[in-house]
């Protein structure tokens, strides 16, 4: 279902539903994914990892394993060079110090998590480099691991990193450490920071009602189904070539040019499908270990990482702790809140507490108000990027505590949140100021939405909603576009496809040009053919590559004009594009088709090519507002989701039906979150259920159709007024499914995931709390 | 072959557990024979009078695809029916089930609740016990080196008869128990008296578990909830679980309770036909 709220542009293929340009390989297999690849000579790697959660690296004899025929290189961090000092920003809000994206790809004096790389081995086929993994004779000495944040920040917690500071700015990224001269000890606190606006003792004096909750989240994986997989080939001539799937070739050229210590112009990147990324796939783990492994063999050389592997030695999201405060007045205004986020940043620092700040209390508009937020290591798995990374959770502890204010004070819980919606000039608690955004279109959406008014009927059953708010990102990017003979135009651009995108960027160039979206060919190039593009991430590649794409459809059609004009003898300024026809503004018999242009072309002047390269402003946020409906199973504790209904502000859906796809794809993972899915260790830390048997993210038979509807309130800041649309889906699931619970209950859960296990417990202690009273 | 290799042989039926097993390098062995080709375990014949032969090799799908077996013994196939997925049933076989003696099994406590018997074929001749006697522990179970579990032997169903199993999975498919409860009960003429009823458990202790007290005090009971809710209480006190990251014992424990009534309620109902 699309609403349109005041879009009245029509256009001719933004918005239509073209069969996607990738769609007939991927759904024959012939799409070529990171583990297709397959090169003459080619040797097969294997990583070792770490069985402690923190252990001191005493010596690593590789002595056995080298002896072993069929092995034919051994490698450790003793092979990598080992950088320090300035920290890199990785997109998405995800923040390194080199040395630790260095030590994470292949440990050095420690080991941090269970899992962490510690030896690699190149052999001639995988049994040979698994048996060689039993002979490299690692010594350890055990230390005691850390595994939750609230232990990590205790007096006398084992310290991770001995050097690390607490960064006490927001704007300035964690990860940096003391100078050896410096003699304070290290901490586990990477960061720490606070947003504060207005009087909060003025605010909650005001406030009627008073709601104070604390919650906990648990780490979840990104969960995609292509494990990660790289191959290198170092040639002699000191270039590399390396294949890989990943959001960002550019990122993974860079990010191993810098653990490799070469220039990143001596490494090719060439981008393969990508079975599922989720934000999890813009880190470097295996590509630097596979190319330094060919640099020692001579050979290709491939390393693929089981499921096993991709839960234990890649990153998760964070869990966290969190506490909020919130007072509103009898009316339903809220007058002040509060917040302490402590999100685990895993081994290494660069939690997405910053973006979790940022966007929690994105939705509304708080005159008083303190966010303070918490960026702890602990001994488990580096975490990385996950679909609006930090979002999620701060959602679920805000729209929790805002549900029980709702209900305390006997508001509709959407008409609280009218109430109090953030609008075009509101001020956000973390500083910047709304443009032109559609909150309050999405929340009208909803209470005019049939699910809000159906009855819901039967014991043990409630309805929730929560809302949700990211930032969206924006970034460079580049496409360069060659018009073909035939009419049509290749285009070429720099946004691995996670979404759909190859579609929408192509599509935006088809309308600019008065082409059906099939004649664009868009495809994705390797770090040679094509300009710097930033990686696929924070929902930004409709946006930005989608710009990128359009202005180099400006650029071809100003050169088409020109062409038309010198056959024409007339002046440029006289001819126009309209409907895919060039034509002269007042002679009706000078007219090319786009087709009949493009087949003069090499005979009058030589070929057309477009391009551009842009890194646009005007980035739209996206708000998003869910409805569940659930049942639980008293007797089990078991949480049955009967309906959903996902409404959104997507600006201008491009392909609509992408869009509807990762609004359902959203909820989906949020709804596995909210209700199995999490990371279990054992009390030395190791993780214990790192395959998809107990790390339950939801099947088809768990979940409801999931209903959409697009709400399009169009980006002032896009030529067609596209919003990323990909992350906010996953921000109000839990809190939508917690609050329907709740409804369904009378128990609050506070902690995720609301497993049958954990709400059985709760519904025993609300009992028991009941028949004490 | 297999006693030639001793404890490092095994037998690979469907391979859905021993391969993972392997691969998993849980353990190491020198001979692996495939017992799909043996007559004798892929036997598979159902009658009324005769009741049901199952060859240990014979796979899931044979099983809840068979229309005999479907009337008469339909508590076997909802567990056939549960294990994995599709592609799953078409290889697992409930011989292999039992052999992997997982105390989460999913077919083992309806084998127990129907009386199932396990014929067994070794180098010094052949022997027949009950399906609770063969688990030993976890993983553990009774064959010798060289012993084979050759097929399976149901008894004929009685008059007025009835059988379910069920099992709590947090998903609703492609998940593994963290409580499991078989059921069979036999009710008198009058289709309101339990006769006779047998009660299994799964995942809630080192081997699925024959809930004698559970089943006996049923008999000549009636078939109603005051029966199944104290059938609940007696299989609770049956349950010797432990706390892991599935589930905590107290968790465990209430689910024997309720699914050891919703068993029985299925059962009698099929029972009552």
């Amino acid at each position: 279902m699309v609403s349109t709220a005041e879009n009245k542009t029509q256009y001719k293929v933004v918005g239509t539903r073209p069969i996607r340009h990738d769609g007939l390989e991927k759904v024959t297999g012939q799409a070529r994914y990171s583990a297709d690849i397959n090169l003459p000579g080619m040797l097969h790697g294997k990583v070792l990892r770490s069985p402690h959660a923190h252990a001191i690296i005493k010596s690593i004899d590789i002595s056995r394993a080298l002896a072993l025929p069929g092995v034919e290189s051994v490698i450790t961090s003793a092979d990598l060079p080992q950088p320090s000092g300035r920290v890199a920003d990785l997109g998405e809000g995800a923040m390194m110090n080199p040395k630790f994206l260095s030590n994470n790809v292949l440990a050095s004096d420690k080991v941090l998590y269970k899992g962490h790389a510690v030896a690699a081995v190149a052999a001639a086929d995988q049994h040979v480099a698994e048996e060689a993994l039993g002979r490299i004779d690692v010594e350890y000495e055990v230390l005691p691991p850390v595994l939750n944040a609230v232990d990590a920040m205790k007096e006398g917690a084992p310290i991770l990193h001995e050097r690390l500071y607490t960064a006490e700015n927001p704007f300035v990224r964690p990860g940096g450490l003391r100078d050896d001269s410096d003699p304070e000890g290290g901490s586990n606190v990477a960061s720490h920071f606070v947003f504060e606006l207005g009087d909060l003792e003025k605010g909650f004096a005001e406030a009627d009602v008073v709601v104070e909750r604390g919650f906990r989240t648990k780490a979840v994986h990104q969960g995609y189904i292509e494990p990660h997989s790289a191959t290198a080939m170092w040639n002699r001539d000191g270039h590399v070539t390396i294949w890989c799937s990943s959001q960002g070739q550019f990122a993974m050229r860079d990010q191993s040019a810098l653990i490799l210590d070469i220039s990143m112009s001596q490494i090719k990147v060439i981008p393969l499908e990508i079975g599922g990324g989720f934000g999890g796939k813009t880190l470097v783990y295996l590509e630097p270990v596979a190319a330094l492994l060919s640099k020692m063999t001579g050979r290709p050389v491939k390393v693929s990482m089981s499921r096993q592997e991709v839960f234990e030695g890649t990153g998760p999201t964070s869990g966290s702790f969190m506490k909020v405060k919130m007072g509103a007045t009898k009316d339903g205004r809220i007058t002040a809140t509060t917040a302490t986020l402590i999100y685990e940043a895993g081994a290494f620092p660069g939690s997405p507490i910053n973006p979790g700040v940022q966007c929690m209390f994105g939705p509304y508009d708080i005159a008083n108000g303190r966010v303070e937020g918490y960026d702890v290591v602990i001994n488990t798995q580096k975490t990385a990027a996950y679909r609006a990374p930090g979002a999620p959770a701060a959602a679920y502890a805000a729209e929790s505590v805002i549900d029980e204010l709702a209900e305390k004070l006997n508001i509709d819980p959407i008409d609280f949140r009218v109430r109090n919606a953030a609008k075009e000039g509101t001020r956000r608690l973390t500083g910047p100021v709304f443009p032109r955004i559609g909150y309050l279109e999405t929340l009208e959406a909803a209470k005019n939405h049939p699910h809000w008014s159906a009855p819901l009927e039967g014991p043990n059953r409630g309805r929730g909603i929560a809302t949700g708010f990211w930032f969206n990102g924006s970034g460079p990017s580049s496409a360069t576009a060659s018009v073909n003979q035939d009419g049509t135009v290749s285009l070429v651009e720099g946004s691995p496809d996670i979404g759909g995108t190859r579609a929408a960027v192509a599509m935006q160039m088809a309308e600019v040009l008065g082409l059906p979206a099939e004649d664009v060919h868009p495809s994705v190039g390797d770090t040679d053919s094509i300009g710097f593009t930033s990686t696929t991430g924070g929902s930004s590649v409709a946006f930005k590559t989608g710009w990128a794409s359009y202005e180099a459809a400006q650029d071809i059609k100003r050169q088409m004009i020109e062409r038309a004009a010198y056959i024409w003898d007339v002046s440029a300024e006289d001819v126009d594009l309209t409907d895919g026809v060039f034509h002269h503004k007042s002679d009706p018999e000078l007219r090319f088709t786009f087709k009949e242009l493009a087949g003069l072309l090499l005979e009058t002047g030589g070929p057309i090519v477009g391009s551009a390269a842009v890194n646009p402003g005007g980035v739209g946020g996206a708000f998003a507002i869910h409805i569940a409906d659930v049942e639980v199973d008293p007797e089990t504790g078991k949480t049955e989701v009967l309906r959903y209904t996902a409404l959104q502000d997507v600006g201008k859906a491009v392909h609509p039906s992408y869009v509807e796809g990762q609004i359902q794809g959203g909820a989906v993972q949020g709804i596995g979150w909210a209700l199995n899915e999490e990371y279990f260790f054992d009390d030395e830390g190791c993780m214990t259920n790192s395959s998809f048997l107990d790390y339950r993210m939801p099947t088809s038979l768990d979940l409801p159709m999931i209903d959409t509807v697009m709400v399009e309130v169009p980006n002032p800041g896009h030529p067609f007024g596209v919003r990323g649309v990909g992350e906010v889906p996953i921000v109000p699931p839990m809190a939508a499914i917690a609050n329907a619970i709740k409804a369904a209950t009378g128990v609050r859960m506070t902690n995720l995931p609301m497993s049958p296990g954990e709400v059985l417990k709760a519904l025993w202690d609300s009992e028991e709390s009941k028949n004490s009273d | 072959m297999m006693a030639e290799k001793g404890p490092k042989a095994k037998a690979l039926a469907g391979g859905t557990d021993i391969l993972v097993q392997l691969r998993g390098r849980r353990f190491f062995i020198d001979r692996l024979v495939d017992v799909k080709g043996v007559p004798e375990m892929n036997e598979l014949s159902c009658s009324a009078e005769e009741g049901l032969t199952l060859g240990a090799a014979v796979p899931c799908y044979r099983i809840y695809e068979d229309d005999t077996i479907q009337s008469l013994y339909s508590g076997l196939v909802d567990a056939a029916f549960l294990i994995g997925g599709i592609q799953i049933q078409g290889r697992a076989s409930v011989g292999g089930n039992l052999c992997n003696a997982s105390p989460s099994g999913d077919t083992i406590p309806i084998l127990i609740a129907l009386g199932a018997s396990c014929v067994i074929e070794g180098p010094k001749g052949s022997r027949t016990l009950p399906v609770e006697d063969f688990c030993t522990g976890p993983g553990q179970n009774v064959l010798q080196d060289g012993e084979l579990l050759v097929a399976l032997k149901f008894p004929p169903p009685a008059a007025n008869s009835g059988a379910h199993y069920l099992r709590f999975i947090p998903r609703n498919e492609m998940d593994i128990a963290v409580a499991g409860a078989g059921a069979s009960v036999v009710l008198e003429d009058d289709k309101e008296t339990i006769k006779s009823a047998r009660i299994s458990l799964a995942a809630v202790g080192p081997t699925p578990i024959f809930a004698e007290e559970a089943s006996e005090l049923l008999a000549g009971r009636a078939a109603s909830e005051g029966s199944f809710e104290a059938a609940a209480e007696a299989a609770k006190a049956a349950a010797r679980p432990i706390s892991d990251m599935r589930g905590t014992a107290k968790q465990r424990i209430h689910l024997s309770g309720v699914l050891t009534k919703r068993a029985l309620r299925e059962a009698v109902a099929r029972a009552q036909g």
